[in-house]
């Protein structure tokens, strides 16, 4: 039951909020419905419920030979964590702001939370589809209507890229119905259907594409940076936090269970990919003097580790990805909103334009000091631990390819580094002279976030825990395919 | 007792958190209180483990830090002689640099100073956490930690940028290093899918030679980077930027010090390769040639030290190299000492002179400044290796061990301590004697400094002093304490079968007819009034330090900035951009209708087709689903 509550808390909600008759009620009906779907899924979490309200199966659609189903593993659980909590910061931190037209903005963000949801939860190919466009669609429309002067431009670049993956997706779900012996969508079914080599070689890389353009991964990126500049900042930190992981767990539940010998027989150039794209960015983000430009390509960096991680097809290599996810949207989550911060505060993002904060804004310092620390993964925050045992899975992979993708932690340093100093250090420029600090509801949010990064990277098990059967079914399935 | 070692660490973080979060309320003296009190304690704790000999045969493991099917690996201290000597380094020195600090940092606003001292008590919590880990990966957490507050600290001005340049090239040097550490960590773990030092060493002679030279060299790489040798050495001198304590501190008594101590605590592993072990020793004995030619004519006086420090680090890795592991551990406890002196007796020249740096600009300083002048002297003759000093007994040590293993070796080695006499005669008489070459202002403003810093001098001047009687040579009627104590977890080279007594008094001789002559040749040239500080020809080279500076930027940084500005605007604007636009640019076209209904009503069309979204849901669904959805539900 809990399971169908996650998906249908937001999108309830999100519908009522168009109907509100002000904005200040929909913003507060809001974050008491982020609140509500944190609670419930941290009720699951805690075994305060039975566990029978993990999975949920309707028929949907039988002519079709589709089931509604849900259901929920560590990795499904954690997302859903992660996706409640962003939406509960993000409407905290920016509950001071005013937005315009706020029902239709509060409306579609929930939509999207809702949508995003059932991605996570879903077992059905057709459900899962289904709610990979709920979750689009009102992104499309937020970031063309709340962002700075090109967001049109970008927004249609989103919506092309994303929709031709969609496309490639949905085809490759017909095919697999036709494939299955009981014509069926249901995750299990897929398991089971009877594919040549050439067959699942094409299939797996229909998926892999449409999921690559998500995430994003080289040379699918472009589309990225652009949307995430243009886009007003809260709606980004969802983009970057939640929603590109769509792609990553689409490969984790989907791609890598469904095509296990096209998964290793491939890995080897989509790890190359993986690690063209973590350096490709790494080494663009350096001299980008846009703050948003900069985070955009420091996470298209992170995303391509991720990525090659996975197809390293170690333990501990499956296991960094997943803990990452998390800790990569909550870390990313705390820079956006700081470039939210100073972009609404001080009217610039141009990282040449500011300086000498730290004077001005020394609580916004140290909170943006340990996002950065969390960015360039040091140990005792949450990120080194997921990228240690991702890097320590691609060393068991390969050596060289390991060496290779190590000089990207060289390389966050460099412009991590950079951007504090330039942001926070030296004297203060005109932008910068008389700045005031972070506003009460965006500390409070950011403070909430460090906390989670510190004592993560301090204490990991409980998430190790959480994620262990996730990585031993995800391995498995790969490992009776080498048997 | 398990509790109590888990205070050491625990104490420095209060100290940081509580100092940190209450930087606006605590008042000067009680911040100066709290952040030397905790380090004080924790220096008292790590007494009582000495004194008591508490060193558990296994580790303490406190909870599982990471630990999946395939790797455990606990948050775990490893107390033992090793780590014990460490940290009362560490706490002991430290403490006094605490001290020291409340003075020296006086013209701070107190919100600042909590900052200094929050900085300062977590670089302490990383360091501890980098000794008494009883895995690599805790030492590797607070390898990077120390990486961290160093760099807070070089940067702690942070109004000055230059001195953010400096602080960004130490942490990214390190960074380099630490590449190759976790490589090695990787390596182990792929091999033995262990980093427990009992496993690692146990298992150790069951790695192929290829495994063990792979991973000794790949963490000899992340010694490099941290304690600043060839060809990762630039970033140190640079470190001077921060405030002199810390450059005592950090990066002269402890920090660098790290890579000695990890290659000491991985002495089984380097053991088993001959090849790693050749690597040490040669990489530091350039290092400690290269650093002591440098320091010849910098003005700067941190700069100087900074660069000693270089050359000192360099001599603890010819040590290691040769496998007098207990010896090169003995060079890191002198060095704390008689370096931190120097450097905190630099502070208080500076402190004195008005925070001017440049020696040719001081001189007479002696009548002045009485105990600065009294016990930098002491630091320069340990550090000169004046006979019976502590540093005259453990580099006699290296200088014995490297002789035994290779000629060559021992007269390169032997060369770069007539260096360090050298440079460091001509800073000490630039300063202290000859006439005063400031201005009048300076002059007017000179004074000895306040107790809280002149004690620290003076109780450092006496370890410095009479510190290496611990390991005095049998044959000046002393015993070797100190590799006895060590023995447990570090051999001792062996000087079996060898006539040391002859190499003994040689050196002896050696030393004191060599420093005679270059105190005299000093005398001459430094010990005067005028001082131009000017220099042509070859000195000018090593003026600029061999130009190494300008070399990294010509064939790395450069070039680097090239490529990324290359791929930011051609390769991702023009070329994949470019594509992507191209195809963009033909879909537009085609389907205009797309674009005229993305340009329509938003809301209302998003309102729409989400309701007929659900309604199309419902309508799918027939009769009898919709009370099973019901039945399901209540």
């Amino acid at each position: 039951m809990i399971a169908l509550l996650l998906i249908l808390i937001p999108f309830l909600s999100g519908l009522a909020a168009f109907f509100m008759k002000d904005g200040k009620m929909a913003r507060n009906w809001s974050l008491f419905s982020s609140l509500l779907t944190l609670l419930s899924i941290i009720a699951l979490l805690t075994n305060s419920v039975p566990a029978s309200n993990e999975s949920f199966d309707i028929a949907w659609l039988p002519f079709l030979g589709s089931s509604f189903s849900l259901a929920m593993n560590g990795l499904v659980k954690m997302l859903v964590l992660l996706n409640a909590i962003i939406y509960f910061i993000v409407f905290l931190a920016t509950f001071r702001r005013t937005f315009d037209q706020p029902n239709r903005y509060f409306g579609l963000m929930l939509l999207m939370q809702a949508g995003m949801m059932g991605v996570f939860l879903a077992a059905d190919g057709l459900v899962f589809y289904f709610f990979w466009e709920l979750a689009l669609v009102p992104a499309y429309f937020l970031c063309s209507q709340w962002g700075n002067e090109k967001k049109i431009q970008a927004t249609f670049k989103f919506f092309v890229y994303t929709f031709l993956g969609s496309l490639l997706m949905l085809i490759g779900m017909i095919i697999m119905h036709a494939k299955t012996p009981d014509h069926s969508y249901a995750l299990q079914s897929f398991m089971h259907a009877k594919l040549s080599a050439t067959e699942e070689n094409l299939l797996f890389w229909l998926f892999f594409i449409a999921f690559a353009i998500k995430m994003p991964l080289f040379p699918f990126h472009t589309w990225q940076p652009f949307a995430y500049e243009q886009t007003d900042t809260s709606i980004t930190i969802i983009l970057s936090s939640v929603m590109v992981k769509m792609g990553l767990f689409a490969v984790l539940r989907w791609l890598l269970p469904v095509f296990p010998h096209a998964s290793i027989s491939n890995s080897h150039i989509i790890i190359i990919l993986g690690v063209i794209s973590l350096l490709y960015a790494s080494v663009i983000a350096v001299r980008q003097n846009d703050l948003k430009r900069l985070i955009a390509y420091s996470s298209i960096a992170h995303i391509g580790l991720m990525c090659a991680a996975i197809f390293s097809g170690t333990v501990p290599g499956m296991q960094g990805v997943m803990i990452q996810m998390f800790n990569h949207g909550i870390i990313v989550a705390g820079l956006w909103i700081t470039a939210e911060v100073i972009e609404t505060q001080y009217g610039t993002r141009k990282i040449s334009e500011l300086g000498g904060l730290a004077q001005k804004a020394p609580v916004l310092a140290i909170l943006l000091l340990v996002m950065a620390l969390g960015n360039i993964a040091l140990p005792l925050t949450s990120a080194f631990v997921g990228e240690f045992l991702m890097f320590s899975g691609l060393f068991q992979y390969n050596l060289i390819i390991c060496a290779v993708a190590l000089v990207s932690i060289i390389l966050s340093a460099i412009y991590t580094l950079n951007m504090v100093q330039n942001i926070f250090y030296g004297n203060t420029l005109p932008a910068t002279q008389d700045a005031t600090d972070i506003n009460r509801n965006a500390r409070t949010a950011m403070i909430l976030l460090a906390i989670c990064i510190l004592f993560l990277g301090f204490y990991p098990q409980p998430l190790i825990e959480l994620l262990n059967s996730s990585v031993q079914s995800v391995l498995s399935g790969l490992n009776l395919v080498l048997k | 007792m398990n509790a109590l070692v888990l205070c050491i660490p625990l104490l420095p973080f209060l100290g940081f958190l509580l100092v940190g979060l209450l930087r606006n309320k605590l008042s000067r003296p009680l911040i100066g209180i709290i952040a030397s009190g905790v380090i004080g304690i924790a220096f008292i704790l790590t007494l009582v483990i000495f004194f008591t000999h508490y060193y558990p045969a296994n580790a303490i493991t406190y909870f599982d830090f990471i630990k999946n099917s395939k790797y455990d690996i606990s948050f775990s201290f490893q107390v033992d002689q090793l780590s014990t000597l460490f940290m009362l380094i560490i706490t002991g020195v430290g403490f006094l640099i605490h001290v020291y600090s409340t003075s020296y940092m006086h013209d701070e606003t107190p919100a600042h100073y909590a900052r200094y001292f929050s900085y300062l008590n977590l670089f302490v919590f990383s360091m501890l956490l980098l000794v008494l880990g009883a895995n690599y990966v805790i030492m590797f957490l607070g390898w990077e930690g120390v990486g961290i507050c160093s760099y807070l600290l070089i940067g702690y001005w942070f109004k000055n940028n230059q001195y953010n340049y400096a602080a960004r090239k130490a942490f990214v040097m390190n960074r380099i290093g630490d590449v190759g550490f976790l490589l090695a960590i990787f390596w182990l773990l792929a091999r033995l899918g262990s980093v427990d030092y009992s496993i690692v060493f146990s298992n150790a002679s069951a790695l192929s030679t290829t495994d063990v030279t792979g991973i000794t060299i790949l963490l000899f790489v992340g010694a490099i980077g941290k304690s600043a040798q060839i060809p990762l050495y630039t970033w140190l001198p640079d470190a001077m930027a921060g405030p002199t304590p810390v450059s005592a501190l950090i990066h002269a008594a402890t920090m660098v010090t790290a890579g000695i101590y990890m290659i000491a605590r991985s002495n089984v592993l380097y053991s088993l390769s001959p090849v790693s072990m050749d690597i040490v020793a040669v990489i530091g004995v350039a290092t400690a040639l290269l650093a002591a030619s440098i320091a010849l004519f910098q003005n700067d006086i941190k700069k100087v030290l900074a660069y000693s420090t270089v050359s000192q680090l360099g001599f603890m890795f010819v040590a290691l190299g040769v496998g007098a592991y207990t010896t090169g551990v003995f060079h890191v406890m002198t060095h704390a000492f008689f370096k931190a002196l120097l450097f905190l007796g630099a502070g208080s020249v500076i402190h004195a002179m008005g925070g001017e740096q440049d020696i040719t600009k001081m001189g007479g300083l002696r009548k002045k400044i009485p105990i600065t002048y009294w016990t930098f002297l002491i630091a320069v003759l340990a550090i000169s290796g004046f006979p019976f000093t502590s540093g005259f007994i453990s580099k006699d040590e290296i200088l014995l061990a490297a002789y035994s293993h290779s000629k060559p070796l021992f007269w390169l080695t032997a060369f770069a301590a007539v260096l360090t006499a050298f440079y460091m005669f001509r800073v000490f008489m630039l300063v202290f004697l000859g006439g005063f070459r400031g201005n009048d202002e300076q002059q007017h403003h000179l004074h000895e400094s306040p107790p809280a810093m002149t004690i620290p001098l003076i109780i450092l001047a006496i370890l410095a002093a009479i510190g290496g009687f611990v390991q005095l040579p049998e044959l000046f009627g002393g015993h070797d304490y100190f590799n006895q104590f060590l023995a447990p977890v570090v051999p001792a080279l062996s000087h079996e079968g060898e006539n040391l007594a002859t190499k003994e008094y040689a050196l002896l001789g050696g030393t004191i007819v060599g420093l005679i002559i270059i105190f005299l040749f000093c005398k001459k040239w430094f010990a005067v009034n005028q001082f131009e500080g000017k220099y042509t020809g070859f000195k000018n080279v090593l003026a600029h330090k061999w130009y190494m500076d300008e070399l990294y930027d010509a064939i790395i940084v450069n070039p680097f900035n090239n490529i990324a500005g290359f791929l930011k605007s051609i390769v991702e604007k023009s070329g994949i951009d470019g594509i992507v636009n191209g195809v963009g640019r033909f879909i537009q076209y085609s389907s205009r209708q797309v674009r005229l209904i993305q340009s329509g009503l938003v809301g209302n069309y998003i309102l729409i087709m989400v309701l007929s979204i659900t309604v199309l849901f419902m309508v799918f669904w027939n009769q009898d689903l919709i009370i099973a959805f019901l039945q399901k539900i209540f």
